[in-house]
Formats: C-alpha cells, sequence, structure tokens
C-alpha cells in the first residue's frame, strides 16, 4: 500500500490490488447549486475505485448505495473490518468483474462515511454543520456524483446500477443525465417513495429526535450521541428489510439462551436479541443527523412530480438500456413499483428488460448471495458490453 | 447458445418475414429463441414480453430485453407505431380479447405477424366427425377442461376476422409437417383444410 497525491483530491490510497481510496474536493469553482435552492460547496466526496478505465473510457460502472451504505462496496470496511457491503456482486471475476470494468462507487453528500455530511465541520463556524447542514435530495446526490465523474474523467457511464435508495439514484442519474448512462439497473427501488415507506422513516426520525441526547441536532458539539434513539431506528427500519418468512425461518418463537420466558422485558425472544444487536452495532458506525437528512431525501423522492406527474416523461427519447430488478417478498419495495417504472418506460418505447427474483429473503435480498439476480444481471451487462463494444479482458 | 439454423420451424417462417435492421417486438417470446435469431442473422432491434417469469430471466440472461407481461395486459403501454413488427406466435388463440389484441399489435407495430393452429385442419374435422369429442392433436395436446386455448379458430376464421377489422393480409403462408428443421411443407391448395398452421403479415388498412 501507498500513498500517492492525486490532483484536486485531499488523500488517495493505492492498494495492492490497484484499487484506490480517496476523497475529492469539488465544487471550488462553482457551488453545487441543490434541490432547496441554496449553493453548496466546496464539498468533499470520499469513494473508491477498483479496475482500470480503458483507452477508449468506455467501461466506467457507477455503483450507488443504498440509505446506511458507504463507498466499501468490495474491499473491507476500515470501520466495521466487515467485507464490502456488495462484495458479492462485485470483484474480480464476479458480476460486476473489476477486470474488466472500472468500478466507482462513493458515499453520498449528507453521508457520514468521508462525504460532507451534518457530522463534518462546517468551514464557516469550525463546528459540526448539525441541523445546519442543507437538506439534500437523490438528485443532489446524483449531481455530486457527477461532479466526481468530471473530476475523474469519466464522461460517459457504461452502466448505473444500485439498489434500494442506490436505486433511485440510478433512475435520477437516468432522467438527469440520459446521455452520460449506456446501462441503468435500479434493482429493489421505486420512482417514488410511498406513504407507507415516509412513515417508517418518520418512526425511525422521532426515535433520534425523542433521544434527549440528540440536543436539537447539536450533539457532536455538546459531546453526546443520540444512540438509544438511533439504535431504535435501525430496529424499525431493518424488520422492514427483511421478510415475515425470512424471520420465521431464522428465528421462529426461539427464545434467546433460556429454556422459558422470564415474565419481564428482557430479550427473551431471540428475534429481540437479534434486532438489539442490528440497532446497537448500526450506532458504532452511523451518524445520527446522516439519518435523518438521507431518510428524508428518499422520502422527497418523486421522479413523476418533477415531470409535471408523468413517470413517461422522466424518460422520454431516453436511449439507455434498463434491467429492473426487483424480489417476490420485498414489501419495503414491492414488485408493483418496479412495475410502475417498467411501464413508463414502455410508454417511450425504451430498451428494458424487467426480472422479478424468487426469494424469502424481502428488501435485503440485493445485498445477499441470489444466484438467479448474478446470472439475469451477468446476461445483461454481457450483452450491454457487447452493444458498446467492451471486449473481454 | 442455438446456433441460427437450429430454429424452430415455424420461428424460422416467421423470421423469414422480418426485414433485417428493424425494431422488433415478440409477445410470448419463451426462452428467447426467435429474438436472439432475429438480432443474429438480421441485426433486429428486439424486445420481448414472456408470461412466465422464468423465460424471463431466461432471456435476460441471454442478454435480450424482456419484460414479464401479456398480450391481453400489457400492450397499451406502448406508444403508437413504437415498432416496424410486433410478433405473436402460436397465442393468439389462448388470448381473452383477440380482436383488442389484434388492434394494438397494428397500433403499437407497422406490422404484425401472427401464427395460431387451424382448426379447419382435416385430421381436426375428422376427429371430431367420427369421434365427437374435442380434437386433440400434436399442437392442441390438452383435453378440453385443460387448454389454454380459448379461443380456437380456422384459416377461414381469421381471414373474416382481418376484413372485418380492416387488417390488410400482406402475406398468408399455410404449412404442414414437423415443426423440426426443414419438416414444414407449405400448402397452396386449400389451405383452411390441409394447413396445420398459418402464419400471417398483417398491416392496417389506410
Amino acid at each position: 500500500m501507498n500513498t500517492a497525491p492525486m490532483p484536486g483530491t485531499a488523500t488517495a490510497t493505492v492498494e495492492a490490488d490497484g484499487a484506490v481510496e480517496a476523497r475529492a474536493t469539488l465544487g471550488l469553482d462553482q457551488p453545487l447549486r441543490l434541490d432547496c435552492g441554496l449553493d453548496f460547496g466546496p464539498f468533499s466526496i470520499a469513494y473508491r475505485t477498483y479496475g482500470r478505465l480503458n483507452a477508449e473510457k468506455s467501461n466506467a460502472i457507477l455503483i450507488c448505495h443504498a440509505l446506511t451504505g458507504d463507498h466499501h462496496v468490495a474491499s473491507n470496511n476500515p470501520l466495521t473490518g466487515k467485507p464490502g457491503w456488495w462484495h458479492v456482486m462485485v470483484g474480480p471475476g464476479k458480476v460486476i468483474d473489476t477486470d474488466r470494468y472500472y468500478v466507482v462507487c462513493s458515499n453520498v453528500i449528507g453521508g457520514c462515511m468521508g462525504s460532507t455530511g451534518p457530522k463534518e465541520a462546517d468551514p464557516r463556524t469550525g463546528k459540526p454543520y448539525g441541523l445546519t447542514f442543507p437538506v439534500i435530495t437523490i438528485n443532489d446526490m446524483v449531481r455530486a456524483q457527477a461532479l466526481l465523474l468530471d473530476h475523474l474523467g469519466v464522461g460517459d457511464l457504461f452502466c448505473v446500477i444500485g439498489g434500494s435508495m442506490g436505486g433511485m439514484q440510478v433512475l435520477s442519474w437516468a432522467a438527469l443525465f440520459p446521455r452520460r448512462v449506456f446501462a441503468a439497473i435500479p434493482i429493489a427501488c421505486a420512482a417514488r417513495h410511498s406513504a407507507q415507506n415516509i412513515a417508517f422513516h418518520e418512526v425511525g426520525r422521532q426515535a433520534i429526535m425523542a433521544d434527549p441526547e440528540w440536543r436539537a441536532g447539536a450533539y457532536l458539539d455538546l459531546g453526546t450521541n443520540p444512540r438509544a434513539g438511533l439504535a431504535v431506528a435501525r430496529m424499525a427500519a431493518h424488520i422492514t428489510y427483511l421478510s415475515e418468512a425470512a424471520l420465521h425461518r431464522k428465528f421462529g418463537r426461539a427464545l434467546q439462551d433460556r429454556e422459558r420466558v422470564t415474565y419481564g422485558f428482557e430479550a427473551d425472544f431471540a428475534v429481540e436479541s437479534y434486532l438489539r444487536h442490528q440497532g446497537s452495532a448500526f450506532v458504532e458506525r452511523f451518524d445520527a443527523n446522516s439519518y435523518l437528512y438521507i431518510t428524508r431525501a428518499m422520502d422527497y423522492f418523486d421522479l413523476a412530480a418533477e415531470h409535471g406527474g408523468s413517470l413517461a416523461r422522466a424518460f422520454q427519447g431516453t436511449k439507455t438500456r434498463f434491467c429492473l430488478v426487483s424480489f417476490t417478498s420485498d414489501w419495503l419495495f414491492p414488485t408493483s413499483e418496479s412495475r410502475e417504472v417498467v411501464q413508463a418506460l414502455n410508454a417511450v418505447a425504451a430498451n428494458v428488460s424487467f426480472v422479478e427474483i424468487e426469494t424469502d429473503k424481502g428488501h435485503d435480498a440485493f445485498l445477499l448471495d441470489e444466484p438467479e439476480m448474478f446470472k439475469t444481471l451477468g446476461g445483461f451487462l454481457e450483452g450491454c458490453a457487447e452493444h458498446r463494444g467492451i471486449g473481454r479482458k | 447458445m442455438s446456433a441460427p439454423s437450429d430454429i424452430r420451424g415455424d420461428l424460422r417462417l416467421i423470421a423469414e418475414m422480418v426485414d433485417p435492421d428493424t425494431r422488433v417486438l415478440d409477445i410470448g417470446c419463451g426462452d428467447g429463441q426467435l429474438l436472439e435469431y432475429l438480432g443474429r442473422s438480421r441485426r433486429v432491434d428486439g424486445r420481448g414480453i414472456e408470461i412466465g417469469q422464468a423465460g424471463v430471466n431466461a432471456c435476460v440472461a441471454r442478454g435480450l430485453s424482456v419484460i414479464q407481461g401479456d398480450a391481453d395486459n400489457d400492450l397499451s403501454a406502448y406508444p403508437d407505431e413504437a415498432f416496424d413488427y410486433v410478433i405473436l406466435s402460436l397465442t393468439l388463440q389462448a388470448t381473452r380479447n383477440p380482436r383488442l389484441v389484434l388492434n394494438e399489435m397494428l397500433r403499437i407495430g407497422r406490422r404484425a405477424i401472427v401464427s395460431f393452429p387451424n382448426f379447419g385442419h382435416w385430421r381436426i374435422r375428422r376427429w371430431l366427425l367420427f369421434r365427437g369429442t374435442m380434437p386433440m392433436t400434436d399442437a392442441l395436446a390438452d383435453p378440453w377442461y385443460a387448454t389454454p386455448n380459448i379461443h380456437l379458430c380456422t384459416i377461414r376464421d381469421f381471414d373474416n376476422l382481418c376484413l372485418e377489422l380492416g387488417i390488410r393480409i400482406e402475406r398468408r403462408v399455410a404449412v404442414s409437417g414437423p415443426a423440426t428443421e426443414g419438416g414444414y411443407r407449405p400448402v397452396s391448395l386449400f389451405p383452411n383444410l390441409f394447413g396445420e398452421q398459418a402464419v400471417y403479415l398483417l398491416s392496417r388498412r389506410r
């Protein structure tokens, strides 16, 4: 491992396998105009790249992460020590083959893994932004990614891919920058956040804000941390990522390290213990204010509303090749939501494929070992690579 | 991946009606055999609709652009003349509303290619005449209570429907024999009696 200077970046680490971890400062010449009307910048984006951009610059794939994801997509997460969140999908010889493609994944703005977000210091005050951070949208995240790609010398993307909130970013990419996107793979997502999903997010936010340690968002400055609130938010959200069938299969009514119920409020059930663990592990790696901001960005996402109520209009004239993926047991972003996007794409005679994967693993299935998903996406990417003229390595 | 010459005989008949470098929608595309053949042999920009999810996933894994859906429900989303050809192979007789499907095909496509089993074939007539039960053949293999074919027709029936709907028949090929490579024989004499299957190239009268 050696550290090499890269133009315009504060730090860049090149690893033995050629993977790069870096942080770019963007919006120096001109700030980013956010959807809320504020100008944002200069700001930083933490990102990772894998593989090499070919001479034709035709093999770049942008991976968009989900709500609590980060840019450590295929390599070990330095904070948790765990493998990258999509290591099953991304790597040498995998579906997103880093021997063949130049893969970029960046932490969203508003995030807490190195990109500018509410926990970073506001240069004007030297104190963490907290709630003075501007409210950002999915489109803002995407526009910031576009600036990063400009910085990296990537004009057109071979493919943009992501699941859940990452899928929303994929749709936003296809709508905002159609000519820069050859292929788009939105997985387990929707073109707008449903009332039910906004409701779940609101429960999470209220849990955080009800924690006295939250201190109206100024906890970092005041030396507290709304751990309990953030943990509850994560516990509630985590249920929505699974399915009833998966919970039953994994836990049923099994008791946790005991023979019988205790007639109290300890974690008698294995499922309770599991959720508590999910909550407490999450607060070690995530910032509560970031959670507020990013859930808000998802709530505000409504691609049709941005185009006069017509989702089809968002994709008018698109040449992008789409492949949508949904999962049968995903009740957070059910198949019907993906189907609506497919219908809108059909209405503009776009090139679209749509696969529904049979699984009981719920929304989280997109992160897991799903051979059917790998097979179909592998075939889709191969077909696109053929059309794009990207040879094998 | 099958070589272009391996394609099923009925699909080859259809493929021969498709001009190169065109946009094609194949409704009920199955495992994508025809779409793949058209893509390779005629450089066609092909899309598919398939009712079974397993078929859809297999097609996408082959690099084809396919979605889950069916002729009765999923054509209305497409804009007018989105395709040069809309293909419905051996499926019309299983649709809920064949008239609407035909009209929709010729709205979203400049041309339509339709094939169906001919219920006027002499073997079917003989079966009904002598046995008095619903005919079962290689092409119509299910008993009446289990068949998906709820709107069977003869070649003459279909000709009449085209006339009624203002649809021009640009080509009509009746065939008999097994659907294997070289197995089909074109039938020119009394097609409604000797044709086991018919393939039509259709357009809208203007």
